[in-house]
């Protein structure tokens, strides 16, 4: 590929997407470079996750262009398992796999879909849950964790299959107050080792910490954005005004 | 009446939704779980009226003491190894439609999943088709239409009666199993259809290693539901001449001259049999529904 360090790791450009009538994303446009950290945050509803999805093809797209790592996304040829592989992505509700465990639920997609060594990957896997926090739970199931446990065997899921950047859809929402820290310094550690990340969170201190810049978006369009203390010090249009002055 | 368990199965309800509450997941339905009260179980005395039934009915004969007649019970003792024989006929027509039925209706259901609208399509339309067709129908569509014998290449392999009936009664497993096996399928949250995508598993790997092991346990209660109803529903096959327990059954009474006297304990025999086989299976499913009535 003719991609390189110096382009952005996941490029958009007027991005539009419509659930038949209802169009959910109005010309959108985003460079993301490797290593950075950016944080969408803005009003429910207004199609922070569906834009997530489309960088691993989870939604299809009507119009414009996600290119990730140079590899256009709005391509009908487009090979989406080669696409995921690099894509990692951790949902609000967790999601794993109920009838495996933590261990098994973080080996799967090494072994089942990069092929790799059973013993490697469970080395791996090890790691993982070691650079989580979460040793001694190995081998238990998800219905046996608490959410914020949950939510790390996820990102180490994610994290097992190698990824260049990682999506995080609102993965504290649904965590109990007490467990949402532990998340957010797993993510913070990988932020810190130079992963690229894109996240969408309403944890305001959280983003202005660790995001290099912050987008706001608004019914399908980005209204403004900016590095964190720019953003939250000096907004200027009136809807994040109206936002950051009801959630601060 | 049953006021205690309509308790019990409501506070189960209760309980459930706290803990969904509580953890904040996303609400896993439950297998539809059916009331404890349900008058259509069988139940263990069901057994024991047929079988004082049998036992009843041959009396008469005792005090009777004719020369000319045969005792009812040796009567019925005597054809009993016969009976049997038909009887594991049955057996082995309702475990053969049950298998041929559970393959080709999983296969109908993954088909009305499929990418391909074609597929979809006649996955969809052969599910509703033979679910909603009365399965003695179907039965002599089986007969009637499938040759005697069939030729491929030099090689005759004959379709006999027995065969042809177990072909017509996996039709309706076939829809009915598809049926199942779409309940099982949306009961899951999308959530574990777009993680295992999101971590680049194919479709394939995703349906049978993420979505199918999750399935099955919910599936397995109405499955076994199903399997009762076919084993019942095999003495169709006597209408078509099969040579299974009911069809012995008339053939034992017609070689005693008909005798009217015979009717009642013969044929509660052939229900005990049936009842001894179904109600172990029964029981289970409850068992398997209470399990898996909750699961998170
Ligand atoms: N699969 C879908 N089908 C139809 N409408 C959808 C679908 N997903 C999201 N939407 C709609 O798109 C809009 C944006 O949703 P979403 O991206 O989830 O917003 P956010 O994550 O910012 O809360 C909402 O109006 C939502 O109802
Ligand atoms: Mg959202």
């Amino acid at each position: 590929m003719t991609w390189s360090d110096d382009q952005p790791m996941v490029s958009i450009k007027d991005l539009h997407k419509s659930f038949g009538a209802l169009e959910v994303l109005k010309g959108v446009s985003m460079d993301v470079m490797k290593g950075e950290v950016i944080c969408i945050i803005g009003p429910s509803g207004s199609g922070k996750s569906t834009l997530i999805r489309c960088i691993n093809a989870l939604n299809d797209i009507q119009q414009g262009s996600i290119l990730v790592e140079g590899r256009e996304v709005n391509d009908h040829k487009l090979d989406k398992l080669e696409l995921r592989k690099k894509v990692g992505m951790v949902f609000q509700q967790y999601n794993l796999f109920p009838h495996k465990t933590a261990l098994e639920n973080i080996m799967m997609a090494p072994l089942l879909v990069l092929k790799q060594e059973k013993a490697e990957v469970e080395k791996l896997a090890r790691q993982l849950i070691k650079k989580v926090r979460l040793e001694g739970k190995e081998d238990n199931y998800p219905g046996e964790l608490s959410g914020g446990q949950q939510q790390r065997v996820a990102i180490a899921r994610s994290l097992a299959m190698n990824p260049d950047v990682m999506l995080f859809d609102e993965v504290t929402a649904a965590l109990d107050p007490e467990t949402v820290n532990e998340v957010l310094s797993a993510i913070k550690e990988l932020a810190q080792d130079g992963m690229t990340c894109m996240l969408v969170t309403h944890e305001m201190a959280f983003a202005r910490e660790i995001a290099d810049h912050i987008y706001f978006t608004d019914r399908g369009v980005i209204v403004e954005h900016g590095p964190p203390d720019t953003f939250f010090d000096d907004a200027k249009d009136p809807r994040t005004i109206e936002f950051l002055g009801q959630i601060l | 009446m049953g006021t205690g368990l309509e308790n019990t199965w409501i506070w189960g309800v209760r309980d459930m939704t706290m803990k969904q509450t509580k953890n904040n997941v996303l609400p896993v339905m439950m297998a539809p779980r059916s009331r404890p009260t349900d008058p259509f179980r069988l139940k263990a005395w069901h057994g024991l009226i047929l079988a004082s039934i049998v036992v009843l009915a041959s009396i008469p004969a005792f005090a009777a003491e004719e020369p000319a007649k045969a005792s009812i019970f040796d009567v019925l003792v005597r054809w009993m190894p016969l009976l049997l024989e038909g009887f594991v006929f049955n057996v082995v027509i309702s475990i053969s439609a049950m298998a041929i039925g559970t393959i080709t209706g999983a296969a109908l259901r993954l088909g009305q999943i499929s990418l391909n609208g074609a597929v979809r399509k006649f996955a969809w339309v052969t599910t509703q088709f033979f679910r909603n067709a009365p399965w003695l129908v179907l039965l002599f569509f089986a007969m009637f239409l499938l040759p005697f014998e069939i030729k491929i290449g030099g090689l005759t392999i004959p379709l006999p009666d027995w065969l042809k009936a177990i072909f017509g009664l996996s039709l309706p497993v076939m829809a009915n199993v598809s049926e199942i096996v779409r309940g099982g399928v949306v009961s899951l949250p999308s959530g574990q259809w777009e993680a295992a995508e999101s971590l680049a598993f194919s479709r394939t790997q995703v349906l049978w290693r993420i979505i199918l092991p999750q399935c099955v346990k919910r599936m397995l209660p109405p499955w076994m539901n199903l399997y009762s109803i076919l084993t019942m529903a095999t003495v169709l096959a006597s209408i078509v001449g099969v040579s299974e327990m009911m069809t012995l059954t008339g053939q034992a009474l017609a070689a005693e001259g008909g005798r009217s006297d015979l009717l009642i304990p013969f044929y509660s025999f052939v229900l005990l049999m049936f009842f001894i086989y179904c109600y172990p299976i029964a029981r289970w499913t409850i068992r398997l529904e209470k399990k898996f009535a909750v699961i998170n």
